[in-house]
């Protein structure tokens, strides 16, 4: 686009980032899932979905609000997942993990044919919290300052996550898990159940992103698919299982995105595959991965 | 696991195969078969989908099921808005499965793509749920009748009446491919012949779920209206995340040039009021077009019907209509020779006609979106602004461009419509 002034690119960035932490939010999920349980959970994006229509179906049927929904949903769909993981997931670890994919993938077909039965493809309103309603201008651009909530919201979920993960005694435990079970189990830490809570809390991340999403996308059966491809991309360019990773590679690639929608609009759907395929040829194991 | 890549690659192999495909078997035979090829689960399959195929059935059971002594079967299959699937889909339906007429397809790449198919196989293509003027213009076919709506009379109606209540300059956000080129081009052109002017454009992907920054970059145009020249759930995005970012608030108004009563129902109408749009049905019109909506909301889970569908509906049976009279399906031109030579006349468009270049003709209607304070309920959302007699409602043939149209000047695209 020509002409375009230093001022305005700024709010462009801006917005990348804050399309960014969607992306973050949810790669982080799928990468705690897959470092930690070695699980390639397609079925995020459905559970993204489902968060969403939770927090719709909250405040439809019960007129309970966002802030509920905030803590409800995620612990819904995390009980949901917890369920899946001890009834289906468990069952498959000693396979290649290509069959945990296929049966998540299963199970994202159903849940989101189910919907599309029930709710249509238009999907359901959702409107913004009074508190988080309005706009501010910062001078480059117009804020929507819910937009800048979810941004903040979203920065902080990620860091918290990362630091339990990384440099706390429960987070040593899950990556001593994963090296290996017998060991720690034999410490007197009930590894099953540990694996069954990291699966819950990575989609209760999706479910929060959902309903952090609901205001601004579509509360729709597909929006979790729409989403979730590019968050694999983001997985895989960041390195599939590193957390720090799928956080950095988040932002950037919303940055990324936000470039393109500036200079060429209608390839910014498909920038992130040229992005992945680039890393993909230079470091196969992604970016912040380590190699095999 | 061993190999990071190899997963990404398993991971593109399995996303690719979301695309799970659905079809109806439907032996020849002698009957007439009906394909619905519509979008079942994508971003239009609200406004068009399972209800298209309903609305056809209700068009044959009003004849009886049974025309000229042959049974009257509908089908249907899922283009997934892809031309590829759609093309494979209507040869297959028209070369082994016995499909005599498709109608609905409701996004236009695939629809200019069925069109052709229609026309080397010789059977009928009804197309409702497809915008693109195209389709009765330069890409005009003797077996294709453009039957609900298109960008030319969309253009024509919402854009004159935004540019004659003072909205004179425009920033377009425009989906990438033909329907989203069509509209922008129809509309700039009604635009410019009003004395207004268009300031710029972004084109965006099909399907995009984040707006902001296309917004942002119509905001900083200046422009008074920004021209939505997308559909379904496009569309929206675009509008719920416009009044995120205070676009309506600051000043800016909102031109929805393809609005379906679906999209309205999913903004909700505290977030769409005050929206112009354009239709050539609305259920609430009068008696007859509420009691058949009636009648079609109880077999569709409580939807109302959207214009896509009761344009399905209207082609089916101005179909089966001119069977009756041919007694025969399987000569397609013949077929809509026939169609073309008797007016229509059905509850949702009332009487119309059809143009030697396929374009069916009758009234659009301007309406405004209510507040909530307005609607009595689900589904009161319109209020009508003003009617668009039939006969300018739709792009004349002699503009078309169409190479059936003794007369149409070729390649010179439509002229703007002046007053007439």
């Amino acid at each position: 686009m020509p002409g375009i002034t230093i001022p305005a690119l700024l709010g462009q960035l801006l917005l990348g980032l804050i399309n960014g932490s969607f992306y973050a939010l949810l790669s982080l999920g799928l990468a705690i899932i897959f470092g930690l349980l070695n699980v390639i959970n397609f079925a995020h994006g459905a559970l993204y979905m489902l968060g969403a229509f939770v927090g719709w179906a909250l405040l439809h049927y019960l007129g309970l609000g966002y802030w509920w929904a905030l803590i409800i949903a995620p612990l819904v769909v995390g009980a949901l997942g917890m369920v899946l993981e001890r009834t289906m997931l468990r069952r498959l670890y000693r396979l290649d993990p290509l069959y945990n994919l296929l049966l998540t993938f299963g199970i994202a077909l159903i849940i989101q044919g189910l919907f599309q039965t029930k709710f249509g493809s238009s999907g359901e309103p959702y409107a913004i919290p009074e508190l988080l309603r309005g706009v501010k201008d910062l001078g480059f651009m117009v804020l929507p300052i819910y937009r800048g909530w979810v941004t903040v919201v979203s920065l902080v979920i990620c860091l918290a996550t990362w630091f339990v993960i990384e440099r706390t005694k429960l987070g040593s435990y899950l990556r001593a898990a994963t090296e290996n079970p017998a060991l720690v189990q034999a410490f007197g830490i009930n590894v099953p159940r540990m694996v069954m809570m990291t699966y819950g809390v990575g989609v209760a991340l999706a479910a929060f992103a959902g309903v952090l999403a609901a205001p601004i996308y579509r509360v729709s059966p597909g929006m979790g698919a729409e989403t979730i491809i590019v968050v694999f991309a983001v997985v895989v360019i960041g390195g599939m299982g590193s957390i720090m990773g799928s956080i950095v590679t988040g932002f950037a690639l919303g940055l990324v995105e936000a470039l393109t929608k500036v200079f060429y609009p209608p390839a910014s759907s498909t920038v992130v595959f040229a992005v992945m395929a680039l890393v993909l040829l230079v470091r196969p194991a992604g970016l912040f991965g380590k190699a095999p | 696991m061993s190999n990071p890549a190899k997963i990404a690659l398993t991971l593109c192999a399995a996303a690719s195969l979301v695309a799970a495909c659905k079809k109806s078997d439907a032996p020849a035979g002698d009957k007439i078969t009906i394909g619905v090829l519509t979008d079942m689960t994508g971003l239009y399959a609200d406004l068009a989908g399972q209800g298209s195929v309903e609305a056809a059935k209700m068009a044959v059971e009003e004849m009886g099921g049974k025309v000229a002594g042959m049974t009257v079967e509908v089908v249907s299959a899922d283009h997934q808005n892809k031309p590829d699937v759609g093309s494979t889909t209507a040869r297959d339906w028209f070369d082994s499965k016995g499909v005599d007429v498709i109608v609905d397809v409701p996004t236009s790449s695939v629809a200019l793509a069925v069109s052709e198919i229609a026309k080397t196989n010789n059977k009928v293509f009804l197309a409702s749920g497809a915008g693109s003027s195209d389709l009765s213009g330069k890409k005009c076919s003797p077996n294709t009748i453009h039957w609900a709506y298109d960008t030319w009379a969309l253009a024509n109606a919402t854009g004159r009446e935004i540019v004659k209540n003072g909205g004179d300059t425009w920033f377009f956000l425009a989906a990438d491919y033909a329907f989203g080129a069509s509209l922008e081009a129809d509309v700039t052109k009604v635009v410019e012949a009003s004395g207004g002017k268009v300031l710029g454009d972004v084109k965006h992907p099909l399907n995009a779920p984040d707006f902001s920054s296309f917004l942002v970059q119509a905001q900083a145009s200046k422009a008074k209206i920004i021209g939505l020249a997308n559909a379904g759930g496009d569309t929206i995005n675009a509008i719920k995340q416009a009044a995120e970012f205070g676009i309506v608030s600051k000043g800016q108004k909102l031109a929805g040039l393809l609005v379906f009563i679906s999209d309205v129902n999913a903004l909700g109408l505290e977030t769409a009021q005050g929206l112009i749009i354009s239709e050539s049905f609305y259920w609430d019109r009068d008696d007859a077009t509420r009691a058949w909506s009636k009648k079609f909301a109880d077999r569709h889970d409580g939807k109302m019907p959207t214009m896509v569908q009761a344009g399905v509906y209207s082609s089916v049976l101005h179909y089966l209509k001119a069977i009756a009279e041919l007694k025969s399906a399987k000569d397609g031109k013949a077929v809509v020779a026939k169609m073309e030579a008797m007016p229509t006349d059905d509850v949702v468009f009332g009487k119309g006609s059809i143009d030697p270049n396929g374009r069916k003709r009758h009234p659009m209607y301007v309406y405004e979106v209510k507040a909530p304070s307005e609607s009595k309920g689900k589904w009161d959302y319109y209020k009508l602004i003003r009617q668009v007699p039939a006969d300018q409602a739709f792009r004349a043939p002699a503009d078309s461009s169409c190479p059936l149209v003794a007369g149409a000047a070729p390649a010179a695209g439509s002229a703007a419509p002046a007053t007439k």
